[in-house]
């Protein structure tokens, strides 16, 4: 056990180092600087000799002077001193802030869509799984929700219940006449322009779970300890149970691999309904070319998807013993 | 008599056509009896036995009664037959390694499977220990999981299981099949103890090895190409046997203290006929080297002596 967790934390620190890496790395291949395009913004002076002067100082003050592996060593400890630098986007707010901001809209809006569309795509796949009316109608279905983009069935709802209904908001995570607090009048309104985003990312996952539960159900109703337990006279009840049981398995092996997609997912619909998550944020930091905010946004995406797998390899020794008893051996 | 097949046919659903995987079996199994049932691949004896008790698609029944202990089986009627699965009828499956629901701890497991058929567990605790010291599995594996067994305790294990509730027929499907030839006569052996101490009434062991009925079965009942060839006291079968394949099949064994490199083992020349349109008359013609005009008829299964039943218009026309 212990030697299976060690093992486990090693390999998710040597993905965090990686991961951190190329994400500090890929923003400075991009063309440009994000000191020119911020003076450019502001556009204080007019004067060529001011502006070298202007940027000569803030290049001094974000470190962006310095040889790359001069940089690439401060970006560490800085990192580890819990600093991830100014955002020269929204200069002078630190990235911390940037990110405390968004961070909540991101945890509302992802976690009751991956968990909900996990639990009820499970739920009505394997309810398909055994019968055929449903089955044709639930499982072309899901191949289609399954294989849409994103982004698509977000413009799509938006068009729809936005503007054709005029049902629900298509912008922003509360209306602009409101004001942050805790008050039944704006609860309400969080929700009403939470449910569209939601809806997208939750109905394609949906499909998604639901078409791999339906076939696990139908491989594991054919699986042999299910003929034997036939044989034996058991109740059709009791072999769903086992048969759900050994099916969910899988599943929950999907939801880790499937996180960063997810999360990618998520992105794009924060886009499209300019939700003030980490995604929308990440667009703007990557049109202005904010070294620190792009590399905060992508620190939290790689602790979000790495801590949601540990965690989901920690359920897996809890639901399927296999596990737990392979780690006394050598696989461990 | 304990058991009585009448009649009994089952064909295989396909897309081409039905397989006549087992036609016209006709037998009976007397209290006490152990029935070999052996026959090479294919030739429907696994269809026998699974269609005692459970048919499963694409298995579809077309005619014939069974009778159990005077009592007829449902068997055409999956949901009635439930009734009589596990108490009456049982099955030591040929799978006995998958057998059991990986992720539940085995205890666990007859537990739930016990109280869905509405036996209380804690009643056959007792029972349950005292069959796990017969086959000398310690009492601890109802505390474990499947993958913590090896093959031959899982063997063991499933034993124990489908002959809890001291069914009055066990069939055992090809259980020796994947064990090594020590473990195998072990677990022969087992049967006969379940039989002895009366857990079991009858039992019906398909297989294709032979030499393993000699040991345990009282009697022996040969299939060829879905169709039964030949029944008779373990005996007779080995020592006289009178249906032409029966004849080939004994003779193309091994026998100790022969040297094959000297005395080349005969087989059976030829393939078994496909079942999705059986030739008519005996199944066996084309092979038989005694075959003659008659074998264009479909031979009856007849007793040509006390217990002894043959399908062989040859073997009718020297008794006539």
């Amino acid at each position: 056990m212990r030697r299976y967790l060690t093992r486990k934390i090693l390999i998710y620190t040597l993905t965090f180092f990686l991961a951190v890496t190329i994400d500090w790395l890929i923003p400075r291949f991009m063309p440009g600087d994000p000191i020119r395009n911020m003076l450019a913004r502001v556009s204080v002076a007019s004067n060529a000799s001011a502006i070298q002067m202007m940027y000569d100082y803030y290049a001094r003050l974000f470190g962006l002077d310095l040889p790359l592996w001069q940089q690439y060593l401060n970006f560490w400890k800085a990192l580890f001193q819990g600093n991830l630098g100014i955002s020269t986007y929204l200069f002078p707010t630190p990235v911390i802030e940037v990110l405390k901001r968004a961070v909540p809209y991101d945890a509302f809006l992802l976690i009751p869509s991956i968990l909900l569309a996990w639990y009820a795509g499970n739920n009505f796949g394997a309810i398909a799984a055994r019968s055929k009316r449903l089955d044709n109608f639930i499982l072309p279905l899901s191949y289609v929700l399954t294989a849409t983009p994103y982004m698509w069935l977000g413009i799509l709802l938006a068009w729809f219940f936005g503007i054709v209904l005029g049902l629900f908001p298509i912008a922003g995570a509360y209306s602009f006449s409101l004001r942050p607090t805790w008050s039944w009048t704006f609860v309400l309104d969080l929700l009403h322009h939470w449910f569209l985003p939601f809806a997208s990312l939750f109905i394609i996952d949906f499909g998604g779970w639901a078409i791999g539960m339906r076939n696990m159900i139908i491989y594991e109703l054919e699986a042999e300890y299910s003929r034997y337990l036939t044989a034996l006279g058991a109740p059709q009840r009791l072999i769903r149970r086992y048969a759900f049981n050994n099916a969910i398995l899988p599943q929950i092996t999907g939801l880790a691999l499937r996180l960063g997609v997810i999360v990618a997912g998520a992105l794009v619909t924060e886009v499209v309904f300019s939700y003030p998550g980490i995604g929308y944020l990440l667009l703007a930091a990557i049109q202005n070319q904010d070294y620190f905010l792009i590399q905060g946004c992508f620190l939290f995406i790689i602790l979000g998807v790495l801590i949601a797998n540990f965690v989901i390899d920690l359920v897996y020794i809890v639901v399927d013993p296999r596990t737990r008893r392979g780690m006394v051996g050598e696989s461990a | 008599m304990a058991l009585k097949v009448e009649n009994l046919t089952v064909y295989y659903q396909t897309l081409r056509g039905d397989v006549h995987a087992l036609e016209h079996a006709t037998f009976q199994i007397a209290d006490g009896e152990i029935m070999g049932l052996a026959g090479e691949s294919g030739c429907g004896k696994t269809t026998l036995g699974h269609s005692l008790i459970v048919l499963f698609p694409p298995m579809k029944y077309i005619a014939g009664k069974v009778l159990l202990d005077g009592e007829e089986l449902p068997i055409w009627d999956s949901e009635r037959m439930n009734a009589y699965r596990f108490r009456k009828v049982s099955l030591i499956p040929q799978y006995a390694m998958n057998a059991m629901n990986p992720i539940r701890k085995i205890g666990k497991m007859i537990q739930e499977l016990l109280e869905s058929r509405g036996v209380d567990y804690r009643e056959v605790l007792p029972e349950l220990k005292r069959r796990l010291d017969l086959v000398s599995l310690s009492h601890e594996v109802l505390n474990m999981y499947p993958i913590e067994l090896s093959g031959g305790m899982k063997q063991r294990m499933v034993m124990v299981i489908s002959s809890l509730l001291n069914p009055s027929l066990l069939i055992a499907d090809e259980i020796t099949s994947a064990l090594d030839v020590a473990t195998q006569k072990a677990v022969a052996e087992m049967l006969v103890e379940f039989r002895d101490c009366q857990f079991v009434n009858t039992m019906i062991v398909v297989t294709h090895d032979i030499s393993i009925l000699y040991q345990i079965a009282d009697s022996i009942l040969i299939m060829y190409a879905g169709v039964l060839a030949e029944k008779a006291p373990t005996q007779s079968i080995i020592e006289s046997p009178r249906h032409p394949y029966t004849r080939m099949l004994i003779s193309s064994l091994p026998e100790v203290g022969v040297r094959h490199a000297d005395k080349r083992l005969s087989g059976i020349p030829g393939n078994p006929p496909l079942l999705l349109n059986p030739p008519t008359g005996c199944r066996f013609r084309d092979r038989c080297p005694l075959a003659y005009e008659r074998c264009l008829e479909e031979p009856p299964f007849l007793e040509i002596e006390k217990d002894h039943y043959v399908a062989c218009w040859k073997e009718f026309e020297s008794h006539a």
